[in-house]
């Protein structure tokens, strides 16, 4: 890269102890076809500003860690590429976390989301020594697409309605319940709809599929969501039909 | 400062270190356990393995079997005790996190599919796709989430452990958003920091991969074992180092040179395989270790691509079908795509070797614990004793799972003993960390850590590389002090206590370089060829099993190049022997079979 052009990125800076608010700053960044924004950032920090602060890893699409806003959309710095923004770009920090410095952001909420939401087999009392689970392909394909999940935020920052509301469980999170609940070896799927189903679960999405748009891997969340309001429906249909048959059991308004 | 106690920390939430949590945390449930990482867990290395996991499944197949190839495989410098006891687990880990929920790849009847890797006799490799440490660090990461007496302590930085009377009593971490210091006391303290590859310039590691876990420990007084046995991979891809997994040659893909010739067969690997019947430990299925060096002797010959980001040979997989490919490689298919606009579908990825993954590490017993007493080690920053000078693709993935659960349980019987440690004396301790981290804020100078990093990486792939000669060695060592001096006189640029990677860089470069000499010297004085140590100079240019069938064993020195010491390696079951793959292998595999029949 050494007499390569200079493409322009605008950079959301922002140092809580010392700026007021965070703001642009223009800077030159060599490319070639090869370069993604991760290089582009990394070139600076090595060579024109130590203090920027971003969050790297695996440079290879798998770890999650360097979702931001690219020209105001959700993307992973290192698998968006320069060459694809000729008249240069604009880098923020992913929409709708609260920023804590510069590129980084507080995962806080998302994590917690994750937790809440129960995403592990549960249910089976099977043990090593009685050898694996069987389970088809057919299976395991129902579930497989929602297990690709890197967890790196871009759905939340793609979602209007995280935005509006941040106790929202969100596409990420209910994506990962939901792998759970399709998956054979588990039975769970009653104890996870308890939150899924609630105030800020599934219903609060308003379908406007974003998300799906914006996911790296694939993961279709917006899709899991869907379904999710489908067992959702049905769990409450059928706790009315219950209701119906013990009507001495039952305590509707 | 605030102080934490807790029974167990555990540094690094990697696949070794969520193991060992849940270990704790699934026996013990009156125990705390802090698992701190620099980043989100599922941030960690890993997620970007690819290939699969090593345990015997099939009726073809025995713990025997795996035992031998792996000890051959690490060309006789395991521990086989050590070997013994991991081949023995490995099935139990995986059908461990089968019940977890990872989504390994099934037959069509719903039971565990394996598939062939590089050196190993029969297929015994569990896999999910290509994306296999993806699933084992999510599924570990998802399971550690029942456990509430796992804290996570994410974005902390460990700067350094606590050591009372021998002991270690616990660790100083950074918060890193917070700025903060925080003082984690704790009856037994777990490193699951992981390698070391980005000493190295190009390396399929993530960024993070900075040994600073070995580094810590390394200046404490443990010994850092095998450190001259780094690992190339055969296939990165050129430029970025970005992995290709083995298992597209264990599907069947194959290396070819610029005029299509598959050179493995001249390197003692052959005879040629048909395409699309891949036969174990043969052509394209050999070990990585052999494989990176007839790379290196057709690049001599003039006989690989060329491209400004170095030269590279051909993998091609276009046999397998667009099927097979979507099926079991898709990732590999998506980062050709990504990384180099090559769908592999159509043609062949342009790969070369990559440094990847470090042998050696931070020394311990058979039950991980190091020469600190209650300071345990498992996983990539680790040396157990059982990857010998070469390792064998899918053992590593097996080994955080097997020795990450090991370590949680020594670990938490050394916290159970419930020695007392002099708070007092922790407490200075701490505060002295402070001092120094404090005083690195606040370094002046007009050096960079950036280019001291590159430096430093350069260095290790000329003096440390697939080849090896006293003079390039010799260069690499003095080039290593020099940094050294150097980076005393980086400046830091960033003022802000909040998310200050400007000063982490500079940390993990200044314990990477420790690690880096480490290696250096440990080559060195290792006069023999080896697995991944192979030398040019005359007289080390074969293993030298009376002089050298020992573990190297590099000592910090304060100021000057390390020590090097040797220790006994422990075979019990299988002698050392020529180690011989292709129809040299299979031949010796016949008389072995005969002699034991007769």
């Amino acid at each position: 890269m050494a007499d390569a052009k200079k493409m322009l990125l605008k950079i959301l800076r922002y140092d809580p102890e010392h700026d007021s608010a965070p703001h642009f700053v223009p800077y030159g960044v060599p490319w070639d076809d090869q370069t993604s924004f991760l290089d582009g950032l990394q070139y600076l920090k090595d060579n024109v500003c130590p203090d920027l602060s971003f969050r790297s890893s695996c440079r290879m699409a798998i770890c999650g860690s360097c979702g931001v806003m690219i020209n105001g959309v959700p993307k992973l710095a290192c698998k968006t590429f320069l060459r694809h923004y000729p008249d240069g770009a604009n880098v923020e920090p992913l929409a709708n976390f609260p920023v804590e410095r510069d590129l980084v952001v507080d995962l806080t909420h998302f994590l917690e989301y994750i937790q809440a939401l129960k995403p592990y087999v549960i249910g089976n009392s099977r043990q090593p020594k009685d050898g694996p689970n069987m389970q088809t392909p057919e299976e395991m394909s129902r579930y497989h697409q929602f297990a690709l999940c890197i967890n790196c935020g871009l759905c939340y920052a793609a979602c209007p309605q995280f935005g509006l509301n941040p106790a929202f469980y969100g596409p990420g999170a209910i994506t990962l319940g939901h792998r759970y609940n399709l998956d054979s070896r588990d039975h769970g799927q009653a104890d996870r709809m308890r939150n899924i189903n609630s105030e800020n679960g599934v219903w609060g999405c308003t379908l406007v599929g974003y998300c799906s748009e914006v996911c790296p891997k694939h993961v279709d969340p917006a899709a899991a969501l869907q379904q999710c309001k489908v067992a959702g429906a049905l769990d409450f249909a059928s706790s009315v039909l219950h209701c119906k048959k013990n009507k001495e059991a039952c305590h509707v308004d | 400062m605030q102080t934490i106690t807790v029974d167990i920390a555990i540094v690094g939430a990697g696949g070794a270190g969520i193991r060992a949590a849940i270990e704790v945390a699934k026996n013990n449930p009156d125990f705390t356990v802090a698992l701190i990482s620099k980043v989100y867990p599922m941030r960690s290395h890993t997620v970007a393995a690819e290939g699969g996991s090593a345990a015997v499944r099939q009726e073809t197949d025995s713990l025997e079997l795996h035992f031998n190839d792996t000890v051959s495989g690490g060309d006789w410098l395991c521990d086989q005790d050590v070997v013994e006891y991991f081949v023995q687990q490995c099935p139990h880990e995986m059908i461990q996190l089968e019940q977890w929920g990872c989504p390994w790849s099934r037959k069509p009847d719903g039971s565990i599919n394996v598939r062939n890797f590089g050196g190993m006799k029969v297929a015994r490799t569990w896999f999910a796709a290509d994306k296999t440490g993806f699933h084992i660090l999510h599924t570990l990461f998802q399971t550690s989430l029942k456990y509430p007496q796992i804290r996570r302590l994410d974005e902390h930085f460990v700067l350094d452990i606590l050591v009372d009377d021998g002991r270690v009593a616990g660790v100083v971490v950074l918060n890193m958003l917070e700025g903060e210091l925080v003082q984690v006391r704790a009856g037994a303290v777990v490193f699951a920091t992981g390698g070391a590859g980005r000493v190295y310039r190009y390396n399929t590691n993530a960024s993070v991969v900075t040994g600073e876990g070995m580094g810590i420990a390394y200046r404490h007084g443990v010994a850092l074992r095998d450190m001259e046995f780094v690992q190339y991979h055969p296939t990165g891809l050129p430029g970025s180092g970005i992995l290709i997994t083995e298992a597209s040659r264990g599907e069947g893909g194959v290396l070819l040179n610029k005029d299509g010739y598959r050179y493995l067969q001249d390197y003692g690997l052959g005879p040629e395989t048909p395409l699309g019947q891949p036969k174990p430990k043969f052509m394209e299925l050999g070990p990585r270790d052999k494989v990176s060096q007839a790379f290196w002797h057709e690049w001599r010959a003039g006989r690989m691509e060329h491209s400004p980001q170095g030269d590279y040979s051909l993998l091609d997989i276009r046999h397998l079908g667009k099927e097979k490919i979507l099926e079991r490689l898709p990732m590999i298919r998506e980062l050709a795509i990504e990384y180099m606009g090559i769908d592999p579908i159509d043609a062949p990825i342009p790969v070369r070797p990559t440094a990847h993954y470090t042998m050696g590490g931070i020394a311990t017993d058979q039950q991980c614990e190091s020469s600190i007493k209650g300071l345990f080690a498992a996983g990539e920053c680790s040396s157990v004793g059982m990857h010998g000078a070469n390792r064998l693709g899918s053992n590593s993935l097996a080994e955080i799972l097997v020795f990450g659960a090991l370590a949680g349980q020594g670990a938490a019987m050394r916290s159970k003993e419930g020695v007392k440690s002099n708070a007092a004396a922790l407490d200075a301790q701490a505060k002295d960390v402070e001092k120094s981290f404090t005083g690195l804020l606040r370094q002046k100078g007009k050096e960079k850590w950036s280019v001291i990093r590159d430096e430093m990486g350069l260095a290790m792939e000329d003096g440390c590389g697939i080849y090896r000669s006293e003079e390039l060695m010799q260069k690499t060592i003095n080039k290593l002090a020099e940094l050294q001096d150097r980076i005393k006189k980086v400046g830091i640029v960033d003022s802000s206590i909040v998310f200050n990677t400007d000063v982490l860089n500079l940390i993990e470069i200044g314990y990477g370089l420790d690690v880096a000499e480490g290696m250096a010297h440990s080559a060195m004085q290792r006069k023999e060829s080896r697995g991944a140590h192979q030398r040019l100079d005359e007289s080390c240019k074969a293993r030298d099993d009376e002089n050298f069938l020992k573990h190297s064993l590099a000592y910090y020195k304060k100021g000057s190049a390390p020590r090097i010491e040797y220790g006994p390696v422990n075979i019990t079951k299988l002698p050392p022997a020529k180690r011989v793959y292709g129809a040299e292998g299979a031949s010796q595999d016949k008389q072995n079979k005969e002699k034991g029949n007769g």
